[in-house]
């Protein structure tokens, strides 16, 4: 909320993020570097991915996403490599496996039981009796009004 | 300075003897009292009145928490009827209180911390205003503000509510603004003073100094402050032990009023990143956002299930329970960026002691809140059959998937929290986990959403629902193969989006079509103009939704990036646009100093643009700010932004073509627009104030 006031972290970084001159010539590879820079998170800064902080720290990792493209690394051995050095908290997104599961199958697993509820829910209001609209109490009250 | 300060406040000075109340001012601002001065005394006082009348208000707070309760509970009507009046009194002393505060900053009364911390002489008189707010003392300030404002507007509209309701309302409200009060006396007070005045301010984040930003928070609080009241209706419903179909028309006026704000408040702040960070993002799945979002998304769904309980008196638990989590989530939202037990890049002033007692606020209310319902919900028998395929089971479908998105937000936000306190392994939840886990209930909500629009109540049959909405689903598919056509080679991601959207809007206008009957063309126009406003709100408000889908999926897949180093005077090539760095000069600001670019983007040798991106500094809070400069249109924005001046002497240049970039934020605008629509539906009028319409006529409806 109230991002607005509380932006005072943005304090060092009215992003700018990638340099002209950090770019890789090929567009194939920039491409996926690119790509990279969205996954790996700048670990000096809150929650900004490298590919949109100005912090030195992301600009030395996007240099190094670019190295290691460049050297004929795959996508997954450049998060390796971050993940090695910085550990988990490197990446924007979680991996499938171990506790993180939990994560990743909360979402699916609420559904399920959501739907599951509702299911039965509905099936319960198709077939509910009507009942006739008024407790006892109300329909001493009407009785009362009407003089009865 | 000092002088300044008075004379512009008091703008009535006394012409007997001005020099003598200058000096007096000079040497002390705080006692003017002392030296026998009267307009300083009084223009000197205003923030010492504004304290005390906060203090009052709280007294009145506590007051109007527990009488009008105990009344409700022994049928005393003079207790009960103490909550209008203290609604009100408490109001107009928290509106005293911000007044003066405003007044502080309005004539730069550095003797008082927050004005000192957070304003600055030489700001332009929006944003010493706006200044109230861009803080945490002062926003909230202006969250209390709004939350008795709420207080007041239940007490003066509420005359048709059932006089044990309304004290209760009243009551719960004010027990909620009663934890806020306390809150700002006891650790957020602004109105604390400096001993000795420092000659100048420390200036407001300069990244707050926009315009876009200025108006956002107080939106936004009108959102997530307004759904208090819903909140205060359903604890008051769940101690009354009775929910039914007037209770759900008086409750969803104040959540549409509530959500139209949250959509507004939301999409300035969308698109003030959009404009200001410099590289067109509009989302940024940061953990503030998503405490914004979040209330959003429980609002939608309890606006969705109140129609259900006004229309059907079915669904009632589960609204109280939406009721009750939308404001929670809106509570926890102001502990997650108040705390800063996330970090963010919308971090506050972390304290540690504000925390706890925003979480203490937190779970007490909603914990509270919790423990009632599962104690009295189980009064709230529905009464409403229908079948699982109609009206009710598609409003169902929508909750489902509004909840469990939202609860997807939720986990990816406070799972790196989680996940630290539990393994103590520290982890990043970022954008691609939320895209990846959130979007795809939004796709299912906008596949299902133009059907379940047009499902009769109680029970359906799709195919005779889907006939007429087949030219829609043709058409819609139609202008995603066009999308496609026109984007050979690039994900298959934008074309669905937009076909998606395309159905959604095609839905909309369809569902409005068959509501005019059959007959001429005239006579279905009249038809048309003679609905319902709450029935044109609805298809606004979904198509709104529809073509903020377009936008988004176009931007996403279709925007332009080029960066590159350009000397001035060079030109090049960005997807059929020649882009020109005329010029780069540097210019003084009122309070900032900025590096402005010139720059042209020419087509077909024909100029499309000259547009001005700057780079500022602002000496005083010594940090920079990108201002890139955008030509909007309907189809593109054309964005530029200027960079740091390079070795070789060129300048760092970006240019962003960004296609259907404004859809994004006029369907926000589209969507606040229907509700703002719904809201003004006279049905709704007469449900939520005892006026009676003057002439009764025959409705259309």
């Amino acid at each position: 909320m109230i991002r607005a006031v509380l932006l005072f972290l943005l304090l060092a970084l009215p992003a700018q993020a990638v340099e002209p001159d950090e770019m890789l010539a090929d567009p194939v590879l920039e491409a996926r570097a690119d790509a990279l820079d969205d996954e790996l998170r700048c670990v000096q800064c809150r929650s900004e991915a490298i590919g949109s902080s100005n912090a030195d720290w992301a600009r030395d990792a996007r240099l190094m996403v670019r190295e290691l493209i460049a050297g004929g690394a795959t996508d997954a051995e450049v998060l390796d490599f971050f993940v090695e050095r910085y550990g988990e908290v490197v990446l924007m997104r979680p991996r499938a496996e171990g506790a993180n599961l939990v994560l990743w199958l909360a979402a699916p697993a609420m559904l399920l039981l959501a739907g599951a509820i509702s299911i039965t829910y509905l099936r319960r209001r198709s077939v509910a009796a009507p009942d006739d609209g008024l407790t006892t109490e109300e329909q001493a009250r009407l009785d009362e009004l009407l003089g009865r | 300075m000092e002088t300044q300060r008075w004379k512009t406040g008091s703008g009535t000075e006394d012409p007997a003897d001005p020099d003598a109340c200058d000096n007096v001012n000079r040497s002390d601002t705080r006692n003017g009292l002392a030296h026998g001065c009267a307009i300083p005394i009084v223009f000197g006082m205003v923030t010492e009145l504004g304290h005390f009348a906060l203090i009052l208000a709280f007294l009145v707070a506590i007051v109007q928490s527990v009488v009008p309760m105990v009344g409700a509970h022994k049928r005393w009507p003079g207790w009960m009827a103490v909550a209008e009046p203290a609604a009100t009194v408490q109001f107009l002393l928290t509106g005293f209180s911000f007044v003066a505060l405003t007044y502080a900053f309005v004539t730069s009364d550095f003797s008082l911390k927050l004005v000192w911390q957070n304003s600055h002489s030489a700001k332009p008189m929006i944003y010493k205003i706006s200044g109230v707010w861009g803080n945490h003392e002062g926003s909230m300030l202006l969250w209390v503000l709004i939350l008795t404002l709420f207080g007041a507007m239940a007490a003066w509209f509420g005359n048709g509510l059932p006089p044990t309701l309304r004290a209760r309302v009243l009551a719960v409200q004010s027990s909620v603004a009663v934890a806020f009060f306390a809150f700002i006396l006891f650790t957020s007070n602004p109105f604390l003073r400096l001993a000795v005045p420092p000659f100048d301010g420390q200036d407001l984040n300069p990244l707050l100094q926009d315009p876009g930003l200025a108006f956002h928070p107080p939106f936004l609080y009108l959102g997530y402050v307004g759904l208090s009241i819903c909140f205060s209706f359903a604890v008051a419903a769940l101690i009354e032990g009775r929910v039914d179909a007037a209770w759900g028309r008086w409750v969803r006026p104040w959540t549409l009023a509530a959500w139209v704000f949250l959509t507004i408040g939301i999409a300035l702040g969308s698109w003030w990143a959009y404009y200001e960070l410099g590289w067109g993002g509009f989302w940024f799945w940061d953990p503030v956002e998503n405490a914004s979002f979040m209330p959003w998304l429980f609002a939608t769904a309890l606006l969705h299930s109140a129609i259900v309980v006004e229309k059907r008196e079915a669904l009632k638990a589960w609204t109280i329970l939406l009721a009750i989590l939308a404001f929670g989530f809106s509570l926890l939202g102001a502990f997650i960026v108040r705390s800063g037990v996330l970090t963010s890049v919308h971090a506050f002033a972390n304290d540690p002691e504000r925390g706890v007692y925003l979480l203490a606020i937190t779970g007490v209310f909603m914990g509270g809140a919790l423990v009632l319902f599962a104690l009295r919900s189980g009064a709230m028998e529905s009464t409403g059959v229908f079948r699982p395929v109609s009206r009710e089971g598609a409003l169902v479908a929508n909750n489902i998937l509004l909840a469990v998105s939202c609860f997807v937000v939720f986990v990816g936000t406070m799972w790196p929290l989680i996940a630290e306190m539990l393994w103590g392994q520290r982890l990043s939840v970022g954008p691609p986990f939320f895209n990846a886990a959130f979007t795809p209930f939004f796709l299912v909500i906008g596949a299902i959403l133009p059907l379940g629009a047009i499902l009769p109540w109680k029970r359906a049959r799709l195919a005779r629902s889907m006939s007429p909405l087949w030219g829609a689903l043709v058409l819609a598919i139609a202008v995603g193969g066009l999308a496609y056509a026109l984007t050979s080679g690039r994900s298959a991601l934008a074309p669905f989006g937009i076909a998606l959207g395309a159905w959604v809007v095609f839905g909309a206008a369809t569902e409005l079509w068959t509501r005019a009957g059959r007959g001429k063309i005239g006579s279905k126009l009249r038809r048309l103009g003679n609905l319902p406003r709450a029935d044109w709100g609805k298809a606004v408000a979904h198509g709104g939704l529809g073509i903020t889908f377009i936008g988004i999926a176009a931007l996403t897949a279709w925007t332009v990036e080029d960066i590159r180093v350009a000397q001035e005077g060079e030109s090049f090539d960005v997807a059929g646009y020649e882009v020109t760095l005329v010029d780069v000069q540097r210019v003084q600001g009122p309070n900032y100093v900025s590096t402005m670019a010139e720059i042209t983007l020419d087509r077909d040798g024909a100029e499309v643009a000259r547009l001005f991106p700057e780079k500022r500094v602002y000496p005083v809070a010594g940090m920079p700010t990108t201002e890139a400069a955008i030509d909007n249109g309907v189809f593109r924005d054309l964005y530029v932004v200027i960079g740091d001046p390079q070795e070789n002497g060129g300048w760092a240049v970006r240019t962003f073509i960004k296609p259907y970039a404004n859809w994004i934020w006029a369907g926000c605008i589209i969507m606040a627009l229907g509700g703002v629509l719904s809201l003004s539906d006279r049905r709704v009028r007469v449900a939520g104030s005892a006026r009676k319409p003057k002439a009764p006529g025959v409705p259309a409806e």
